[in-house]
C-alpha cells in the first residue's frame, strides 16, 4: 500500500525539530532513517498529520570516545556502527548485533536513534542498550535529560520520550579489560525479526563473572534484563548452578504466543541461549550439556 | 505541506527538477514521474527488495524512502547500470545460468549483487546469500542466482589479473 497523505517538513536544526514537535505533538512523527516508519506509514498502521525529517541534521550524527564512554549521535546508521573502528574495539556487541539487523539496503539508512525510539521489542539495538548499561539522551524545549536504557523501554513501541522530546545521542560504557560479550538470535530466515534472541555482556576474571548482564528480546512487550544472571556472578559456575539458573528464567520471562512461536518454544529458546551464552562467554564447552 | 514540494536530484546522472508530494515514495518518483520503470515496486514495506536503488552510491530501499528525502541526492538506478555497462557481465552471467525466470525481482538482485561485488572480490557463496538475504525470488530457488554472482566475481578477478 501507500502511505496516506501527510505534511512533511525538514528540519534545520534540533531547535527547529524541537518546536514543530512541541507545536503538532501527537499529530507528528520524527523521521530519521525512516527503516520503520515508512513500513508503517504504507501499511497505513501509522498516519500522522506531518512528518519531522531530522535526516539533514549533522549534529546529530558520529560516533566519539569521551573519556569513558562511546557517544553515539541518534542519526548514526546500522551500516557506520558494523564499520566502526571505535565501536568494534570499544562496543563489540553492537557490531555483532547489527550484523542481525535486517539487510545492507535497510542497514544504510537505519538508524540507532530510530531504532531505540521506535522501540520494537524483537528489535535487536533496544537489548544491545541493556547489556551494555547504556544511557539515553533525550533533548526537549526544557533541555537534556539523562535516561539509563533500563528506564527507558516501557512497552511495545512504548518509551518514556514525551511528544516533544527527541532521542539525540546515546552513552554506552567502554568495554573493560576482562570484558566479554555474547548475542545470537534465532530468526527464520536471516535479517528477520528474531523469534527470540540475547545480548550479553560480561567481565570475567579468573574464570568466574564478576559482572553479567543478560537483555532477552522477543520474550515480552519489551527487551527485559534477567535478573537470573545474577545467579551466576562471583561464584564458581557449575552445571547445577547453570541448571538452577535456567529454571529461574521461567519466573521473570513470560514470552508472547504469535505465529512464529508458543510461548513454551519461546521460553525454551530462551533457556538456550542463556546455556551458550556462559559456554561461550567463560570458554567452558562441557557446561553446553548442563541445560537446555 | 500535503500540495506538491520542489524536488533536485540527481538521477542516473542527470540532474532532474520536480515538483512532489510528500507521500510519494522514492520507487514510484522514478516509476511514475520519470518512467524508470526497472526499479520494481513489490512488498512496499521493505521485504522483498525489488525496488533496491542506489542513493549517493549506496543500496537502498526506494520503498522506505521518500523522495522528498532524496532531494540533493545522487540516485541510480537499474537503467543507470545497465547504460553505463557497468554490470553488463554481471547481467550475461544471469541469463547464461538462468538465474532469473520472471525477472520481478532481477533489477534489485542485479543492485544487490553488484553491491556486494564492489566491496569484496572473493565472496564467499555463504556472504553472497548473505548480501541478498533481503531480496527475495519466488521463481529461481536462489541457486543459479548465486551461481551467476560467483562467476562473476571469478571472472572479474581473472580479468583484474
Amino acid at each position: 500500500m501507500k502511505a496516506s497523505a501527510f505534511d512533511y517538513a525538514r528540519a534545520t536544526s534540533i531547535d527547529d525539530a524541537l518546536r514543530l514537535l512541541a507545536t503538532h505533538g501527537r499529530a507528528a512523527r520524527v523521521l530519521a532513517g525512516g527503516q520503520s516508519l515508512m513500513p508503517a506509514m504504507n501499511l497505513r498502521l501509522m498516519s500522522p498529520d506531518i512528518v519531522v525529517d531530522i535526516g539533514g541534521l549533522s549534529e546529530l550524527k558520529g560516533i566519539a570516545v569521551r573519556e569513558s564512554t562511546l557517544h553515539i549521535g541518534a542519526l548514526t546508521r546500522h551500516s557506520d556502527l558494523l564499520r566502526s573502528p571505535e565501536i568494534t574495539t570499544h562496543a563489540p556487541l553492537l557490531a555483532a548485533a547489527v550484523a542481525h539487523v535486517a539487510h545492507p539496503a535497510i542497514r544504510n539508512r537505519g538508524t540507532i536513534g530510530g531504532s531505540l525510539a521506535h522501540a520494537d521489542p524483537a528489535a535487536e539495538l533496544p537489548a544491545c542498550m541493556l547489556a551494555l548499561d547504556a544511557t539515553v539522551i533525550a533533548r526537549g524545549s526544557r533541555g537534556e535529560r539523562r535516561v539509563a536504557a533500563s528506564d527507558f523501554f516501557t512497552g511495545i513501541f512504548e518509551t518514556v520520550l514525551a511528544v516533544d522530546e527527541l532521542l539525540v545521542a546515546v552513552e554506552v560504557p567502554i568495554a573493560r579489560k576482562n570484558s566479554a560479550h555474547f548475542f545470537h538470535e534465532f530468526a527464520r530466515r536471516h535479517g528477520d525479526y528474531a523469534i527470540a534472541g540475547l545480548a550479553a555482556r560480561a567481565v570475567v576474571e579468573s574464570g568466574h563473572f564478576s559482572e553479567l548482564r543478560l537483555a532477552y528480546f522477543a520474550l515480552g512487550d519489551r527487551a527485559v534484563l534477567a535478573n537470573a544472571a545474577g545467579k551466576l556472578v562471583n561464584v564458581a559456575v557449575t552445571p547445577a548452578l547453570v541448571r538452577e539458573t535456567s529454571a529461574a528464567l521461567a519466573e521473570e520471562l513470560d514470552p508472547h504466543e504469535d505465529q512464529q512461536a508458543s510461548s513454551a518454544m519461546r521460553l525454551h529458546l530462551a533457556r538456550v541461549l542463556l546455556t551458550r551464552a556462559i559456554t561461550a562467554l567463560l570458554g567452558r564447552p562441557e557446561l553446553a550439556g548442563a541445560a537446555p | 505541506m500535503t500540495a506538491p514540494m520542489p524536488l533536485t536530484l540527481r538521477v542516473n546522472g542527470e540532474r532532474v527538477d520536480a515538483d512532489v508530494l510528500p507521500r510519494t515514495n522514492l520507487a514510484d518518483f522514478l516509476r511514475e514521474h520519470l518512467q524508470l520503470t526497472g526499479t520494481h515496486v513489490g512488498c512496499e514495506h521493505g521485504v522483498c527488495g525489488a525496488c533496491t536503488v542506489r542513493v549517493n552510491d549506496e543500496i537502498v530501499r526506494a520503498c522506505l524512502m521518500l523522495a522528498v528525502q532524496a532531494h540533493g541526492t545522487s540516485v541510480q538506478t537499474i537503467e543507470g547500470l545497465s547504460d553505463s555497462g557497468e554490470i553488463v557481465d554481471l547481467q550475461e552471467a544471469f541469463r547464461a545460468r538462468n538465474a532469473l525466470q520472471c525477472g520481478y525481482c532481477t533489477p534489485g538482485m542485479l543492485m544487490a549483487a553488484q553491491d556486494l561485488l564492489k566491496q569484496r572480490i572473493a565472496p564467499s557463496r555463504e556472504e553472497i546469500r548473505g548480501h541478498l538475504s533481503g531480496n527475495y525470488c519466488r521463481c529461481t530457488g536462489y541457486h543459479a542466482i548465486v551461481d551467476a554472482i560467483e562467476a562473476t566475481a571469478d571472472a572479474r578477478r581473472r580479468s583484474a589479473r
